[in-house]
Formats: structure tokens, sequence, C-alpha cells
């Protein structure tokens, strides 16, 4: 018997990895994934609730996260390459058109 | 036939925006007859309306035609409505009569203007107003009406804006006008707090239950609507724009300044007589005021020189004689004296305006004289005027004049001192007016070679209109003949079911009553004809006589001269007084408070905005991991309030 | 320690290495591939919580499908490891970038520390042996959440729509001068330099 504590842990530090790496990383594309990476860490979570409640509730909105994800990709990673069809770059830091 | 009522007011209006729409672009000969047909139009229907009405039993003398409801809401109902009935069948008889004839004679004074449609494009909306304000049936659309006429007079004072003293008195009047205007809102507002209905049908039923009879509610409204009627009609305190408006083109002071708009404060209050019946407090105020008016306007009309103020002050003067009828509860009769003023003022603006005309637009009476030769009819037509104005015998003035004097004196709200007011000022008007005829058409000939060589009697589109009015001024007196000639007084027996006052209930049985009483008014009759010429011959002395007369005793009063010349000097008090201090509290408002604090404060938020919007724009430094921190920080606040708090 | 717990810790020091590394890497594809590492362990923490069909496609359509858009993107725009990526942030950018996330997680512990459940039954055998299969999750799918299912089936069609949409060139001209005047007038001059 695992302690749930021990899976909530684990979803609580990849979640603050993911968002380490949305913060630091300069690469659009490291980025994107480290949202990926943080939207795992929250089905993580609901998994481990639904086993602990012992319904399966949770499993179908894993399911649901994964199609939004899916979804995300494709259009995040459409509007990347848009972006980067104009300015030439990856750089999060170069795409700073909207300012002041 | 009835059912053409509302074509009265229409066809003026209809010609108005013919000449308005199409403002320089029709020719001349179209635009006026345009303008003299819708108006004769008018007048013809009226006649017919007039004789249908005539042919009903007194009782039911009225005719209400009910168009559209023009406010409905809650309890408050206005109709666009107009009501035909005694009173206003000789309004309107007026208004389009001595119009049409001011049309005709307009198409002949106005012709080198250049601004000819606009001039008819005016002209005709004032008579729509006109026609709007006598014939409305409530409260509210004769303030419409009222409105209206008082734009037209701005407009019209105004005509020739290009001449500063003309845009001037256009403003005088319309700012004065609002004073007067603003008390008759405000009586109004009492009758309909009061009442619930603006409906002078339904106001004149419901009054006496409304109301307490002579209490200070009555009053007051009655008094607000008289500031109202002080303000149109040129009346103590209120008058001072009238002399004024004579900038304007001439016809146009014949037209409003004399014959209709001016008194529509008359027929305002002959219109409300049941409830200034039950405020007899406000019948003295109006009665004072009335005397007043009259004698303080006729001692400036002494002493002035330019020939149209000369009868702008007499028109002052003799409004404020229908007043006096109106104080002393003869509504009757001031509406009599009403009409006929109409006709005798009418015709001596037109024949002043004659006389402008052929003086190549001097109006200084000292530069004219002799006269009489050159301009026959206009002569003829003008003595007509003036006697009638100065109450001879057998002519208009005298009846109605008459009427009035009669009814301060005898009237339960008359005083002999009213009387004594009223008698001195026929003295002075009869002098005044023969003044004017002496230095204008006899005597030397005073003008230089230049304009002697241009004096022409006016074309026939002037002088036809001279001569109908003058026609008037003669007969339109005997429908008003006193009870004592031993006839029926038809004018006080038409307007009898709609005018209220003592005098008619009582005027039967006291003529039965008052054997005694005869002898009084054949007194008092005889006593004002004495005066009249007794002053008509003063007047021949000083100015046809002997001219250096009138220099010596000018010299031996010239303080007196100098007072009246100068019109008492209430322009200069009233500028003193109320708009110079309105001008600096003005200034104050607008440079202080405006500029610095309203202005200071809203530029002040903005520049402050400004100046801490110049700071925090850098956080919107463009860097997406920048918004991504703050973001998450964020959200690490709010679930540590969740968590903690 | 039991096996259960064994396994768990394995694969969740996977999981936390493979996310590490993969932010920590300049080449993308190394960190796609890192990622994929770390789905992995956490499919086998999902099929030892019961979640059996979740695990599955955990790894069938995550790591395959999803990841692999991600690394044909890579590809497509022929990206390598750029040194203009990995610059240093300035000490500030440093501290706030790290204290941030800490913060979270710090909080998260408290959060985390509040849940006073009973320890989950682990395993594939649990009391219910049908718990996370196929048949469960999809009865309940196709009947409790019919709706939210069909509308998540409309998301995705929107989302591949409007993917195309985003991503397709102006028109068919070359490449080069596809960008209108108006897109060229907006690059600023550090991006040629860039």
């Amino acid at each position: 018997m695992v302690p749930i504590h021990a899976y909530l842990m684990l979803a609580m530090i990849l979640f603050g990895i993911g968002a380490f790496g949305v913060l630091v990383s300069r690469n659009v594309i490291v980025m994107f994934m480290s949202v990926e990476l943080m939207l795992n860490a929250a089905n993580l979570v609901l998994i481990a609730f639904s086993r602990a409640l012992g319904v399966v509730d949770g499993h179908v909105f894993v399911f649901l996260v994964l199609a939004v994800a899916a979804a995300e990709a494709a259009v995040g990673l459409a509007m990347i390459i848009t972006i980067y069809r104009n300015r030439e770059t990856i750089n999060i830091d170069r795409y700073n058109l909207l300012k002041w | 036939m009835s059912e053409y009522l509302f074509w009265i007011p229409l066809l003026p209006l209809l010609g108005f925006l013919i000449n308005g729409l199409l403002l320089g672009k029709l020719p001349r000969p179209v635009v006026s007859a345009v303008a003299c047909v819708s108006v004769g139009l008018s007048f013809v229907l009226s006649l017919l309306l007039f004789f249908e009405l005539r042919s009903l039993p007194p009782a039911a003398r009225e005719i209400e035609q009910v168009l559209f409801t023009w406010i409905a809401a809650g309890s408050f109902h206005v109709d666009i409505a107009f009501l035909l009935d005694p009173l206003s069948a000789v309004m309107i008889l007026v208004v389009t009569g001595v119009g049409f004839l001011i049309h005709v004679y307009s198409t002949g004074y106005m012709h080198h203007d250049k601004d000819f449609g606009r001039y008819f494009a005016y002209l005709n909306l004032f008579t729509f107003s006109m026609l709007t304000l006598v014939l409305a049936n409530n409260f509210l659309l004769m303030f419409v009406g009222w409105e209206g006429v008082g734009l037209c007079s701005y407009l019209l004072i105004g005509f020739w804006f290009h001449k500063k003293s003309a845009s001037d008195a256009g403003k005088k009047a319309f700012i004065v006008n609002r004073i007067g205007d603003f008390g008759f809102l405000l009586g109004m507002f009492i009758i309909f707090w009061q009442v619930g209905s603006l409906e002078f049908k339904t106001v004149m039923e419901q009054a006496p239950a409304m109301f307490v009879a002579g209490g200070g509610l009555i009053t007051a409204a009655c008094l607000l609507l008289f500031v109202g009627a002080t303000g149109k009609s040129a009346q103590i305190p209120l008058y001072v724009w009238l002399p004024d408006a004579m900038e304007g083109p001439t016809p146009v002071s014949a037209l409003i300044h004399a014959a209709t708009m001016v008194t529509a404060g008359v027929y305002m209050i002959a219109r409300s007589s049941v409830l200034y019946m039950m405020a007899p407090d406000a019948l003295m105020v109006v009665a004072i005021i009335g005397a007043a008016t009259a004698f303080f306007a006729a001692t400036i009309g002494l002493a002035q020189n330019d020939i149209k103020r000369v009868l702008a002050y007499s028109t002052v003067s003799q409004l404020g004689y229908m007043f006096l009828a109106c104080g002393v509860a003869a509504f009757g009769a001031g509406i009599f004296h009403l009409m006929t003023h109409a006709f005798f003022k009418a015709l001596l603006f037109l024949a002043a305006g004659s006389v402008i005309h052929a003086m190549s637009e001097k109006q200084d009476m000292r530069e004219m004289g002799g006269l009489k030769k050159y301009l026959p009819i206009t002569y003829m037509t003008m003595l007509i005027a003036t006697l009638a104005i100065a109450g001879i015998p057998g002519l208009s003035g005298f009846f109605s004049k008459d009427e009035i004097l009669w009814k301060a004196f005898s009237s339960q709200h008359g005083h002999w001192l009213l009387w004594l007011v009223g008698f001195i000022t026929a003295g002075l008007t009869a002098f005044y007016m023969f003044r004017l005829i002496y230095m204008t058409f006899h005597g030397k000939e005073r003008m230089d070679e230049h304009t002697r060589s241009h004096i022409h009697e006016s074309p026939r589109s002037m002088t036809v209109p001279l001569m109908a009015l003058a026609v008037l001024s003669v007969i339109g007196g005997y429908i008003g003949m006193p009870h004592i000639f031993g006839v029926t007084n038809y004018f006080e027996e038409w307007l009898a079911p709609v005018v209220h006052g003592p005098g008619h209930q009582a005027a039967s049985h006291a003529l039965a009553a008052a054997g005694a009483d005869t002898s009084m008014e054949w007194a008092l009759m005889a006593a004002s004809v004495i005066l009249v010429i007794i002053a008509i011959f003063v007047a021949r002395h000083f100015y046809n006589k002997k001219p250096e007369a009138a220099t010596a005793m000018a010299e031996k009063m010239s303080g007196m001269k100098t007072l009246l010349a100068n019109k008492y000097y209430v322009d200069e008090f009233y500028g003193a007084t109320v708009v110079r201090p309105i001008v600096n509290g003005s200034l104050f408002l607008w440079k202080f408070v405006d500029v610095v604090i309203i202005d200071g404060t809203i530029n002040g938020l903005a520049v402050i905005s400004r100046d801490i919007s110049e700071v925090l724009r850098y956080v919107q430094g463009g860097k997406v991991r920048n918004y991504a921190t703050v973001f998450v920080a964020g959200v690490i606040v709010l679930v540590a309030y969740f968590i903690f708090g | 320690m039991t096996l259960d717990y064994a396994i768990f810790l394995i694969s969740a020091a996977v999981a936390v290495f493979g996310a590490t590394m993969m932010i920590m890497q300049r080449n993308p594809v190394a960190s796609v591939l890192y990622l994929i590492l770390s789905l992995v362990a956490q499919a086998v923490v999902y099929v030892q919580l019961g979640a059996l069909f979740l695990g599955a496609i955990l790894i069938v359509v995550y790591a395959g499908a999803i990841l692999v858009l991600f690394l044909f993107v890579i590809m497509l725009l022929n990206l390598r490891s750029n040194p203009e990526l990995s610059a240093s942030l300035p000490p500030l950018g440093w501290f706030t970038k790290v204290a941030v996330p800490v913060l979270m997680v710090v909080e998260l512990y408290f959060v985390v520390d509040r849940v006073i459940w009973p320890p989950v039954p682990t395993g594939i055998v649990g009391k219910n042996p049908d718990f996370g299969s196929v048949e469960t999750v999809a009865t309940m799918m196709f009947t409790d959440y019919m709706y939210p299912l069909q509308l998540t089936g409309v998301l995705l069609l929107v989302a591949v729509v409007g993917a195309v949409v985003i991503a397709r060139r102006e028109s068919a001209e070359p490449r080069k001068t596809t960008a209108s005047p108006d897109n060229r007038n907006e690059q600023p001059i550090d991006t040629v330099a860039g």
C-alpha cells in the first residue's frame, strides 16, 4: 500500500518542474512541452484520487484532458510555425512586438 | 366646415416650408405670392369659420378639433388640439386679417431687400406660431406658440443681423422674454399641480373647486402667468426690449410688435379670466402695472425723436391700457382695445414705414417735416390712425379707450386713481401722436436736398393696405359701442360666453340700475375728449405754429427732457443692476470655476493618470516569460489565500 | 518497503529525472525524448493505480502521437541547439524564476499535507479487478459523460481546422515573398541579426 500522499507529491514535483520550465525556457517548443508536463501532473492527481475513491469518473476527466492537450498541441504548434515563418526564431523573448 | 380649422395655422406653415426650404431658389413674385396667398387663404377660412361660429347659439359657440395626442405620460395628457371660440375667433381674424395686409405691404416695402425669401419665410412662420398660440386648447400648446412667436420675433428683429444694433436688439428681446417665459412655465406648473390638466376647458371648470378663491396658490399662479405676459407684452418691468425691437423691418414692427405678438399677454390673461377672477390681488397687480406702464411709456414717448420709437412707446402705453382693462376685470374691453389697437397701430407703423421708405431709410423726425404734399395717401391714413389712437369720438380708438377708462372708474375692481392715470395718459397720447404728425408732415422741410429729391409716394402694394387699415380704424369701434349710446355692445356680447368677469353679468343690470351713473359716464367721456382736444392744440402750438416755443420750453425743462429722452435711464439701471452682475458672475464662473476648478480637476486627473501610466506601461515589457512569472505569482497569492486565509 | 512501493519509487524517480532533463536540454529533440521517458514512467504509475486503459493511452496517444508531432515540427523548422536560447538569465531573473516555482511547490505541499485519505490500494489486482479497464471507462464515458465527450470531439475538430488555417501560407507564392509588405514592416531589425 502506497500512501496517496506519495502520488500527490510526485504530481506536485512534476508540476513544479513544468512551471519552472515554462518560466525559464527561452525555447518556445520546450516551454510548450513544459505545459504538457504540467497537464500530466494534474492528470496524475485525478487518477490517484479516482483510485482512492474507487470511482472511474476521474479517468474520464483524464481522457478529456488528453483530448484537450492534443487540440492545444495542434493549434499551438501551428502558431509556432506561423510565428517562426515571420520572425525566423523560436526564442520567446523575441516575440515582443506587443509592448508598451 | 369646422373640420378645416387646423388649416388656419397649417397654411402659413406650408408657406413657411415652401419659402424656407426653397430659400433663394424661387423668384420674388412666387415668394410673395406663396406668402400672401397662404395667409390670405387662412384669413378667408377664419372668416368662414367665424360666420359658422356666429350661426351657433351663444352658449354652444365652440369648435374644438383634436388632431392627435402629443404627450401622454401617466396622468399628464396633452393633445395637439385647436379650439375656436368667440375669443380665439376675434384673435385669428385680427392675426390673419392684419397679417395679410402686412404681408401685402411687405411685398412693396421689402422689394429691394436681398433676403426677400427669408423675410417672408419668417413672417409666415410667425403667423403660424401666433395662430397656434391663439387657437391652442391647452396651456402647453399655447406655450409652444408663445415660444414660436418669440423665436420669430428674435429672427425678425435681427433680420438685418449684419447691423450690430439689430442683432443686439434681437438678443435683448429674446433674453428679456425668457424671464417672462420662465414665469409662464412656473404658473403653468402650479395649474397642472393643482388641477391635473392643462386644457383650458378643464382648468376653467375645475379651478373653482381646486383652488381657494383669493388664496396664495391661485394668486401665485396668476402672478406668474402675468410675469409671462409682461415679458411678451412689454409691460413694466420687462418692457425694455420693445423699443429696441424697432431695429427690425417696419412691417415686422407693425405685425409683431404692435398688432399681434405683443398682445399675446392680453389674450392669455383674457383666456385665463376665470383664474384671475379668483385672485383679486393678482388682478390689482395687473391693473397697477398696466396703468403705470401706460403712463410711464407715454411720458417717454413725449421726448423721442425717432418716428418708430415714438410708436414703440405708444405701443407699450396702449398695451398698458389693455392690461389696465384686464386688471379691472374688464377683459372684454381689453380684447376690444386689442383689436382696435391692432388696426390703428398697424396702420401707424405701416404709414411710418411708408415715410421711412420715402425718406431713404431716415427715421429721425427732426429731419422730416412738410411731407404732407409729397405723401398724400400716407398722410391721410396716418392722420386717421392718429385721430383714432388719440380717441377722437367716432373713431375706433375712442370707443375702446373710453370703455377701458369707464371700467377703470366704475368696475368693482377699479379705482378712481387708475382712471386718473389712464385719463392723463390719454392726453399724453394725443400730445405725442400729434407731435409726431406735425413734426413729420407739417412745417418746414428739414431734410437735405438729396433726400428731398428722392421723396415719392409708396407703390400701390403699400398704400392699399394702408387704406384698408384706415377704413378698419374708423369703423372698427362700432361693434363695441358703449351702452349709454343706447345700442347693444355686440363685441361684449360676443365675448361673454368665454371671458368671465363681473363687468359682463353686471353690465346689463348695471345699465338698468344706473340712471344716475349714466351722467357720470357722460361726464368722464366728455372730460377725456376735451383733454384730448386740448392736448392736440398744445401739440399744434409747439410743433406747428411756434417750433421755437418748443425749443424754449425744452430748454426750461432740460432736466426733464434729458430724463425722458434717455428713457428714465431704465436701460442703464438694468445694465448696472442686472446685466453687469450677471456678466461679472458669468466671467467668474467661466474664468475661475470652469477653467480653473472644473477643467483643472478633469485635466489634473487626466495628467495624473497619464503620468502614472507613463511609468506603469513598462510593466508591459513584451516578454512572455515575465508575464507568465507574474501570472504564476498571482496564482500563488490566491492559493495562499485559500490555504491560510 | 513493499514491491508496490519500490515500483512507485523507481518510476517516480525516472519521471522526475526525465522531466528535469527535458528542461535542461539545449537540443529540442533531446527534450522531446526526455519527455517521452518521463511519460512512460508516469504510465507505469497510472497502471499501478489501476488505470490500465489510460496508461495505454498515455503511451500510445501522448508519447506516440502528440510528441511525435512535436518532433515533426522541430524537424520541420530545422532547429538546432542555439546559443541564444541558453544564454544565462540576469541574477534577478534567475532568482524570481526559481523562487516562484519553488514557492508554488511549497504551497502545494501544504495542500497535499491536508489530505487525510488512507493509502490507496495499488497493484493491477485490487478489490475490483475491472477498475480502470477499457470497459468500465468506456461505459462511463459513453453514458454519463456523453455530452462532454461529444463536445470534446467538436473541440478537436475545431482545433484541427484552426491549426490548418493558422499554419497555412497566405498564398501559393514562393516562401520568401509570402511575407506581405505589412509583415515585413513589422519585423524589427534585430530579427535579421538573430
